[in-house]
């Protein structure tokens, strides 16, 4: 497949030059020849894929499509998806098929585009390489000896080896952008409160937010009009005049004040990364973006913040996972309480488990003001920074990730070194604010560098722009590895 | 500040996870370590800094007191690890 952009295949479709059903079976025949040595998607039903493909089919033909219907779509497993096997990677819902759809796969089916299937993530979205999954790490398809990231590295590495033209993702402190960025493509996670937590299996509730990842910003913004929108199910979702996400694609630079913040220029960068982030300055700047130094000086704590109100919020939602209702219970207890505490050891893994504990052990009594009260002070610094550097800049520009993609195993036996790897994404989580990863290069090993714009509230449309015209000046986003047949 | 083996089965129990006191010697080096990145917040000056718990000014919303779900019961319990006559089956807790 050669130009596989969204508009490309809406126009195909529109066009009546492919089906859905023969979009749809091109890519599950690419996934069957990919998955066993990818690992990208947990569960396929291509009987489910044609049955969503030919309905919309049928939309084409009594013209009743959408701008993207027919186009098919990967799901993250952490949207639940009736009908479907929806496991967020654990062990604990390994036999969980979701009896309702997130509000996230409803708007997708509402607008035609068909389910590939559900990708491979980290266990409860809980790390940054997708080790953690019950069902085996994702490989990436740029080396399968390195990880694709996480927690959504099951929907970048797909989107990656064209196994889908598009996925959704979640980010809770980079789960997006990281994988993104180690797996050479464009992903967002916009303002919080844009895009309907409903059915999608909760972590840290005040953090977590859903967002479109694949090849190009264009298409990004093409599934952000998709996604968002006000959900009277989520009490957090924010109610506001539906906007077009493609409304600023094709405007100039020209005036584009981009902020550098020094501290994500500091040592712990890798070199690679930093020149790959700084030739994309200056194509900026040829653009007619001027930039401008801007300091967020709290974001260095933003890890050991994210790392106390994370896991707080954490062992509150996971408690519902008790053996009781659904899911994963132990075979063999002697009371109520043993069928819990067997239930929890056995069905959840070791991270999960860590992160439970340190949210039980923050919230516990004595500790609280010590440690959540205090984290909950810093998050406020850490907002006030941006907004102080937001009366500088329009939007404000880094690295993604300290460094290109590592070895599967490398970090794995020390959660601090790998917690580290979202240094540069966590504080826009923190603040609620929208940020996006877009590709910028190569490191010598041939591993894609991701780019990192992060925006005022609500400025998605904006940034999604920046992000098109760089795209439209480099071919980074363009390039799919080779050697996978 | 150093959590003991001991602090580690507490709060093990707390959570309601089965731990072993090999899995909870183990689990005690990994958590120390993430707390000594944690402490780094304790030097933090934040006198009146108001805590934020939410990145956007929410306030929980009303709906009218009205019945908007429907029956689904028995979907519901399909997928569930023990029922009987519509009840979840657990151990006996009263006896």
């Amino acid at each position: 497949m050669s130009d596989t952009s969204l508009s490309t295949l809406a126009a195909q479709l529109a066009a009546k030059q492919v089906s859905s059903r023969e979009l749809a079976q091109t890519y599950l025949d690419r996934i069957a020849a990919l998955n066993p040595s990818i690992n990208a998607f947990i569960t396929v039903d291509p009987e489910k894929t044609l049955l969503e493909a030919a309905a919309a089919d049928a939309l084409i033909a009594a013209g009743q499509a959408g701008p993207l219907t027919g186009v098919p779509i990967a799901h993250k497993d952490i949207f639940c998806t009736d009908g479907w096997l929806t496991t967020c990677g654990s062990k604990m819902l390994h036999n969980f098929v979701a009896p309702y759809d997130a509000h996230v796969i409803q708007r997708f089916k509402a607008a035609g585009m068909p389910s590939l299937g559900k990708t491979n993530m980290d266990e409860f979205a809980m790390g940054s390489s997708n080790e953690t999954s019950h069902f085996g790490p994702v490989k990436n398809p740029w080396n399968p000896a390195y990880v694709p990231g996480g927690s959504s590295g099951g929907a970048a590495a797909c989107v990656a080896a064209r196994m889908a033209p598009a996925a959704t993702g979640t980010d809770t402190g980079g789960s997006i952008r990281q994988p993104a960025a180690l797996c050479g493509i464009t992903g967002l996670k916009p303002t919080y409160g844009l895009v309907s937590r409903y059915g999608m299996i909760a972590f840290a509730s005040s953090l977590d937010q859903a967002g479109p990842m694949a090849p190009s910003a264009e298409d990004c913004a093409l599934l952000l009009n998709v996604m968002t929108g006000f959900d009277p199910n989520d009490s957090t979702s924010l109610e506001r005049d539906k906007e077009d996400y493609t409304r600023d694609l094709g405007k100039p630079l020209t005036g584009l004040r981009v902020g550098l913040p020094r501290e994500f220029f500091a040592e712990g960068l890798n070199n690679e990364v930093a020149a790959a982030v700084d030739a994309a300055v200056e194509e900026l700047k040829n653009l007619g973006a001027t930039t401008v130094e801007i300091s967020l000086a709290n974001s260095k704590l933003a890890i050991p913040v994210y790392y106390v109100l994370a896991p707080a919020e954490a062992s509150s939602n996971l408690s519902r996972f008790d053996g009781v209702r659904y899911g994963y219970r132990a075979p063999d207890y002697a009371s109520l309480d043993d069928m819990y505490c067997k239930t929890r050891a056995q069905g959840f893994g070791a991270e999960v488990k860590r992160r439970i504990l340190i949210g039980a052990y923050v919230l516990s009594h004595g500790y609280y003001d010590a440690y959540y009260l205090q984290a909950q002070k810093i998050r406020r610094l850490i907002a006030d920074d941006f907004n102080e550097a937001f009366k500088a800049c329009d939007v404000i520009l880094g690295p993604t990730a300290p460094g290109t993609a590592f070895k599967l195993g490398e970090k794995s036996d020390d959660p601090v070194e790998m917690y580290l790897n979202d240094l540069y994404t966590i504080p826009a989580n923190l603040a609620g604010l929208p940020g996006m990863s877009l590709p910028c290069g190569f490191d010598t090993r041939g591993l894609p560098i991701g780019l990192q714009l992060v925006g005022n509230y609500f400025s998605e449309a904006k940034m999604l722009n920046v992000a098109h015209q760089y795209q439209r000046t480099t071919d980074w986003h363009a390039r799919a590895p080779e050697g996978l047949k | 500040m150093s959590l003991s083996p001991d602090d580690v089965k507490r709060i093990a129990r707390l959570a309601r996870i089965e731990t072993s006191d090999a899995e909870a010697q183990a689990t005690q080096a990994q958590l120390n370590t993430i707390f000594d990145l944690i402490a780094t917040m304790q030097a933090v000056d934040t006198r009146g800094i108001a805590p934020m718990a939410h990145a956007q000014e929410v306030f929980q919303r009303l709906r009218d007191d009205a019945v908007t779900e429907t029956d689904r019961h028995a979907a519901f319990q399909a997928i569930a690890p023990a029922v009987e006559n519509g009840l979840y089956l657990v151990p006996k807790v009263i006896e």
